[in-house]
């Protein structure tokens, strides 16, 4: 797989599985523009990482669920880059609790973030990758939006909904070679899943066929893969990369 | 204008530029789908600098309706 000589945009990418995507890219050869909202800091550590490998990296601050600074903020790479090859929409957040106690808040904030987030970057890189008459655009679903959990029915809704984008966005595009596909992880190790009790972890490991959590890194692979030439023919698809937890 | 229009027509579509007419509609003469009429329009925006809302999308149903329209919102 050699990404050398393409663009690829990850949002969310200074923390967790977008920062392993973005370094998986950069390692596979690609140029890669790391797009953060609060944690500036380590979004520069991405960076600094990634020119140590020999790639460009540029940071680009911007909260997904903000459709105007999403447009501003591709204007800024259309406006510094020739093109963008690769999008993957990490970009996301829990706000967990049950239904009854859940607020409008807590449920608004995660499908902005998650779902409407995602739809705004595809929208205005969509519009460059068809010019282009290529693209790959990797959307991060969740196991949780496939099969659902207790405690996240905002974060559920909002991943199932990433799928349905994910689907109908493929239909529309394909005839332009550029392939929508969404990954599925399951339970992965990183800040999100460390708050998480040691029962509810000792609980899911006995879920998990493969009888280890996974690593951020499990996911970039399966993130590179789908962005890679050699994917070119698999598009609306759900690969899901969790140690056969949902099959 | 016409003439202009017509290339990018042709381009957007890989068709022979003295083949369209004012007449020619892009979906009964050409076979154009939504999106190869949002590529044209994108297209047409840049090359003329116009910035055409999608609820006109409709009205543009024809090379010359094209015409038409990018000199009224000149």
């Amino acid at each position: 797989m050699n990404l050398e000589g393409k663009t690829a945009l990850v949002t969310g990418a200074s923390r967790g599985i977008g920062r392993a995507i973005a370094l998986e890219l950069a390692k596979k050869g690609a140029d890669v523009l790391l797009n953060y909202n609060g944690s500036v800091d380590r979004a520069r550590e991405v960076k600094a990482e990634i020119e140590r490998l020999g790639k460009n990296a540029q940071l680009y601050q911007c909260d997904v669920a903000d459709y105007s600074a999403c447009e501003t903020m591709f204007r800024d790479i259309f406006a510094e880059h020739s093109g963008l090859d690769i999008l993957v929409n990490n970009a996301g957040i829990t706000r967990d609790g049950l239904l009854m106690r859940m607020s409008e808040e807590a449920f608004d904030s995660v499908i902005d973030t998650n779902l409407k987030g995602t739809f705004h970057c595809m929208r205005f890189a969509a519009r460059q990758m068809m010019k282009q008459r290529s693209g790959r655009i990797i959307n991060l679903s969740s196991i949780v939006g496939v099969a659902g959990n207790a405690g996240q029915t905002n974060y559920a809704a909002s991943k199932a909904g990433v799928i349905g984008l994910t689907k109908a966005a493929a239909k529309e595009l394909a005839s332009r070679k550029i392939t929508v596909n969404a990954v599925a992880p399951g339970f992965i190790e990183t800040d999100m899943t460390a708050r998480l009790p040691e029962k509810i972890r000792e609980q899911t490991l006995l879920q998990i066929p493969a009888g280890s959590f996974g690593k951020a890194e499990d996911v970039a692979h399966a993130v590179v893969f789908l962005a890679s030439e050699e994917a070119g023919y698999i598009t609306g698809q759900v690969l899901h990369v969790d140690g056969g937890m949902a099959m | 204008m016409l003439e202009k229009v017509k290339e990018i027509t042709a381009e957007a579509l890989g068709v022979e530029t003295e083949t369209l007419t004012a007449e020619t509609s892009f979906k009964e003469d050409l076979g154009a789908d939504s999106l190869d009429l949002f590529e044209m329009v994108m297209m047409f925006e840049e090359e003329f600098g116009q910035e055409i809302p999608s609820e006109d999308l409709e009205k543009l149903t024809t090379i010359g309706a094209v015409v038409e329209y990018l000199e009224a919102a000149k």
